[in-house]
């Protein structure tokens, strides 16, 4: 008779049914991988520490991406470098479930050591196994942050020169010195002894994940021969004679029990109340509900963009069309694109009216409507114009436009008009005063025509409301507009 | 009197072993290495080459495959 001493440990799947393909009972690492003696000793913890049904164990994008193949019990993949935020989500909107974050060097180090120290210094109650094989394994075998000094790399042929690239990020000591995290430890996944010693301050990190006690951090130094072009036994020489030379293992930190545990408040997360707090008392309209129109007005949707310089008005016109279409019922997005200087650059913004959902609130195509108020806007946007579109310009500084046929086009010189009324600035409400025309014979149907103009009012009104004292202005203006557009007919 | 003392012994599954030699290397007592088949997946496998085992498990836990190698007590 045979007793089992050492085996699979039921921290495992039994067969790893997620893994595509016929191999179903190994791993997909390399030969030697530390990846590999990390997980028993994971399945392991989990299985005798009898924590899989509360675990949250979050793959990394690198080498160790399918976790979930393998491990019998919770987890989720995240965006590269993502794993603390998306464990300080699960720790504290589900306090009751332990998160851990497996991530490699490139993972942790670089695309995502903000999200990793922040975690770490907020305290989050998460333990982080930190696989640092000094490369990126996935891709091929780019220099990490914890590339070593002088180690060639694919991206370091020369070895890496830290006067160009820096010195190695020395993770553990960094996050020791932060008040918040309570363990911190670096070990190695090479000899018998190393391995003993990574059981052992994984299993104390995991203890602290069940107490309650914050953020731990447990650091492998792990093999990738392949990548270091290398045998196994290379690989671990390497580790243990270059990597601890620079990376020395050994506890960083153990305040664990000092610490009392923590319990995180509660987020808020009843809909009611969220809507609450990111859209305090939002008002609507002056005008009762009964004023919007229900008819059942262009049941497709409408795709604006307003384009001209910064100065012109052309984020308020977007928004008084926007705020038109709100007031009538429509589903509406209003997206403002800057240029980087308030006045004389360019600006832009998107609107969409739609009766259903607006799946985009981006405009870089199929546009129904264009308004250009500079050449370069003309230039640039009227490509994007869909067949059978309206063109609306500022026939005072853009050049008659050279569009096909199918295109209905309208050119009016707001800018003069403005001028005429005494304010440059309301060459937008002189173009708004011709868009309501305009619309109305191809956007809009039925009823709809009649109050038109009122809606078109108190969209300038609302948009105004607290600059009354040029709300007069630009309603003569947006009647201008509308004049001067008519007398084209 | 005579004390009888434990025994033990390691299986190999030759198709789930990589042929890493971290076994190999880690066995104190140098009883287990990598032979010159090839299994299913093209890989040499470890064989146990000497009734020596003592049971100590670092042939287990420097093994990066989960069942490629088991240590039992024969009881
Ligand atoms: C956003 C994003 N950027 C880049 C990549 C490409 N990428 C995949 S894995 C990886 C690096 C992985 O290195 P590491 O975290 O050290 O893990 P290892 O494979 O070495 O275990 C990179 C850059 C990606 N998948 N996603
Ligand atoms: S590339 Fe390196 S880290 Fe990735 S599986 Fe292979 S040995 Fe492991
Ligand atoms: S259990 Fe110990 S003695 Fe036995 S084969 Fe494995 S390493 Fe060698
Ligand atoms: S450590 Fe595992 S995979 Fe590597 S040679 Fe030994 S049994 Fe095979
Ligand atoms: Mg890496």
């Amino acid at each position: 008779m045979e007793k089992l001493k050492f085996g699979k440990s039921s921290g495992f799947f039994d067969t790893f049914e997620r893994r595509p393909g016929a191999i179903k009972k190994n791993m997909h690492y390399c030969p030697g991988c530390g990846h590999g003696i990390l997980h028993k000793l994971l399945a392991e913890a989990l299985e005798e520490m009898d924590i899989q049904d509360q675990t949250v164990l979050i793959a990394p994008v690198g080498c160790s991406v399918f976790t979930y193949y393998y491990f019998d019990c919770g987890g989720i993949s995240v965006p590269h470098g993502r794993a603390p935020a998306v464990g300080s989500g699960i720790a504290r909107a589900n306090p009751d479930s332990f998160v851990i974050s497996y991530q490699g060097d490139g993972d942790l180090g670089a695309i995502g050591f903000n999200n990793f120290i922040q975690a770490a210094n907020r305290g989050e109650n998460m333990t982080v196994l930190f696989v640092n094989n000094a490369i990126y394994g996935m891709t091929g075998g780019q220099m990490a942050p914890t590339t070593l000094p002088g180690q060639k790399t694919m991206t370091s042929p020369q070895g890496r020169d830290p006067l160009t690239e820096g010195y190695p990020l020395k993770v553990c000591e960094t996050v020791a010195a932060l008040d918040s995290p309570v363990y911190v430890e670096r070990c190695a996944l090479t000899s018998y002894k190393n391995i003993m010693q990574a059981k052992k301050a994984l299993r104390k990190g995991l203890e602290n994940l069940k107490n309650r006690k914050g953020f731990s951090l447990i650091e492998f130094l792990s093999g990738c021969p392949i990548n270091l072009k290398m045998t196994t036994d290379e690989a671990d020489h390497f580790i243990e004679e270059r990597m601890m030379k620079y990376f020395p293992i050994g506890k960083f930190k153990d305040i664990a029990d000092d610490r009392p545990a923590i319990s995180k408040h509660l987020g808020i997360f009843e809909p009611a109340a969220v809507k609450r707090i990111l859209y305090p008392n939002r008002q609507s309209s002056s005008k009762s509900k009964d004023f919007r129109n229900k008819s059942e007005i262009f049941t497709k949707e409408r795709r604006i963009k307003c384009a001209g310089f910064g100065g012109q008005g052309i984020l308020s016109l977007g928004m008084m069309i926007a705020n038109m279409a709100r007031l009538r019922n429509f589903n509406v997005t209003w997206l403002p694109s800057y240029g980087p200087e308030m006045r004389g650059g360019t600006a832009n913004c998107s609107v969409v009216l739609s009766r259903d959902d607006v799946g985009s609130p981006i405009v870089d195509k199929d546009t129904n409507l264009l308004i250009a108020m500079n050449q370069p806007s003309m230039d640039k946007f009227l490509p994007e114009l869909k067949k059978n579109g309206v063109l609306l310009y500022d026939s005072s500084s853009i050049e008659v436009p050279n569009c096909s046929e199918d295109k209905k086009v309208f050119g009016i010189n707001a800018a003069e008009i403005a001028e005429d009324l005494g304010d440059h600035r309301v060459a937008n409400s002189v173009i708004l005063g011709a868009l309501s025309f305009i619309l109305r014979d191809y956007f809009l149907e039925g009823d709809d025509k009649a109050d038109f103009d009122k809606t078109f009012e108190e969209a300038i009104i609302d948009c105004f409301a607290n600059k009354k004292g040029i709300v007069d202005l630009n309603l003569k203006a947006f009647y201008k507009g509308k004049a001067a557009v008519e007398t084209c007919f | 009197m005579t004390v009888k003392s434990k025994k033990f012994t390691v299986k190999i599954i030759a198709d789930e072993c990589k042929g890493c030699n971290r076994c190999v290397k880690a066995c104190p007592k140098n009883i287990l290495a990598l032979g010159n088949d090839l299994n299913r997946f093209g890989f040499p496998y470890v064989k146990l080459v000497k009734d020596e085992c003592i049971g100590c498990g670092a042939c287990y836990y420097s093994c990066p495959e989960p069942s490629a190698l088991a240590v039992y007590e024969e009881v």
